[in-house]
C-alpha cells in the first residue's frame, strides 16, 4: 500500500496513503452533511491517543541511558537500534535519535501527522499538528517551551528539528540525577511523550 | 453517550485490538480518526452499535485478510464506507472522488505546510 515510499526519489511535497486519504474524505463528506464535527473527533482521538505510545519510545530512552553500547548504536543508526526492540514503522521511515546535552536541547516539529514517529510515540497530540506550534517553535522556541512550563538554562542552546516523511526524530532527554541503579523499567517511568518531542525534560527521580 | 459507555459497547465489537486498560489500540492516526468518526456517528444515532458490529464483522470475516490481523482498521474503514453507503449518507462514487482529491491535495502541499483540501490542483474538492 505504501509502495510510493520505495522509489528512490525525494518528495518535496507530501503523500497520503489510500487509507489516510479515504478517512479524510469520509471526514470531509460527513462534516459537510453536519453529521460530525472535526473538533469532536479530535477530542475522542485525544482521549485514546496514549494507548499505543509513548511507552515504546520510553523504553528506547531507558535502554539508551542504561546501556552505553545501545546508546552508541542509537546515535549511529537509530532505525536499526529501535527496530531491534521490535518497534518498526509500517512505512519504513528512517529514525534519527537526537541527544540532549547540557549545551543543547532538542525540539522536534512538524505540522503533518504523517511525520511523527508513531511506532515509538503513538499518536501525535493535537497541539503538535497545529500550524501554530510549528511556526512558533521555529521562530521562538524558548517562548514555546516556556508555555509548556519548561525554562531552560540561559546558556543551553535549542536546536529545532523538522520531521519529514522520510526522517523522523526522537529526542533522547538527559538522564536525571539520582537514578544510578535504576532498572530500565524504573527509568522508562521518567520519560514522558513530551520529553521525547522536546517540549519537556525527563521527570526527576522520586 | 459517554466514552465510558462506548468502552462498554466496545466489548461487542468483534476482534478489536485492546490495550491493557480496555481502550482501543491504534497504530496510526487515521485508525483513531476512523474509530472516532464511528463512535460519533453512533452517538448521533446514525446507526446502532449492533448494526455497526454486524457490518464490521462481515468485513472482518471476508477471505483474504492478513493472517496477523494487521489490516483490522482497513476492514473498519471498508465497513464504515459500506454502512454509510447502505444508509444513503455517502455515495461510493462521491467517496472515491473525495479520496482522490485528498491524495492530489497531499501531493501538491509543500512539506511543512498543513495539508488542506483546497490544495487539490483540480480544485473540485469533495463537493
Amino acid at each position: 500500500m505504501h509502495d510510493h515510499d520505495n522509489h528512490d526519489h525525494h518528495h518535496h511535497g507530501n503523500e497520503f496513503s489510500d487509507m489516510q486519504a479515504r478517512v479524510k474524505a469520509l471526514e470531509t463528506l460527513l462534516t459537510a452533511k453536519g453529521l460530525i464535527d472535526p473538533k469532536a473527533i479530535d477530542a475522542i482521538v485525544e482521549t485514546y491517543e496514549t494507548k499505543i505510545g509513548p511507552r515504546n519510545g520510553a523504553r528506547v530512552v531507558a535502554k539508551a541511558w542504561a546501556d552505553a553500547e545501545f546508546a552508541q548504536w542509537l546515535k549511529d543508526d537509530a532505525t536499526a537500534a529501535i527496530a531491534s526492540l521490535g518497534y518498526t514503522g509500517r512505512q519504513g521511515e528512517h529514525m534519527r535519535a537526537v541527544f540532549n546535552t547540557p549545551e543543547t536541547h532538542n525540539l522536534v516539529v512538524c505540522t503533518l501527522c504523517s511525520c511523527y514517529p508513531w511506532s515509538v510515540l503513538g499518536l501525535p497530540p493535537v497541539w503538535y499538528k497545529a500550524p501554530a506550534y510549528r511556526s512558533r517553535a521555529v521562530i521562538d522556541p524558548r517562548g514555546v517551551l516556556a508555555e509548556f512550563g519548561l525554562a531552560l538554562p540561559e546558556g543551553q542552546a535549542i536546536r529545532v528539528w523538522d520531521s519529514t516523511a522520510e526522517l523522523r526524530y526522537l529526542v533522547i532527554p538527559e538522564r536525571p540525577e539520582g537514578t544510578e541503579g535504576f532498572s530500565e523499567e524504573q527509568l522508562a517511568e521518567l520519560v514522558s511523550r513530551d520529553a521525547m518531542i522536546g517540549t519537556a525534560i525527563a521527570l526527576e527521580a522520586a | 453517550m459517554s466514552l465510558h459507555d462506548v468502552s462498554k459497547s466496545l466489548r461487542d465489537v468483534p476482534g478489536l485490538p485492546l490495550a491493557q486498560d480496555g481502550g482501543p489500540v491504534f497504530a496510526e492516526p487515521w485508525q483513531a480518526e476512523a474509530f472516532a468518526m464511528t463512535v460519533r456517528l453512533h452517538e448521533r444515532g446514525v446507526f446502532s452499535w449492533s448494526e455497526w458490529a454486524e457490518v464490521l464483522s462481515q468485513e472482518l470475516y471476508r477471505p483474504g485478510r492478513c493472517a496477523d490481523g494487521s489490516d483490522y482498521y482497513e476492514c473498519w474503514v471498508a465497513a464504515l464506507s459500506r454502512i454509510l453507503s447502505e444508509l444513503s449518507i455517502v455515495r461510493g462514487d462521491d467517496l472515491e472522488r473525495a479520496t482522490k482529491a485528498w491524495q492530489r491535495a497531499a501531493e501538491a502541499t509543500p512539506h511543512g505546510k498543513p495539508i488542506v483540501l483546497e490544495n487539490d490542483p483540480l480544485g473540485k474538492g469533495a463537493a
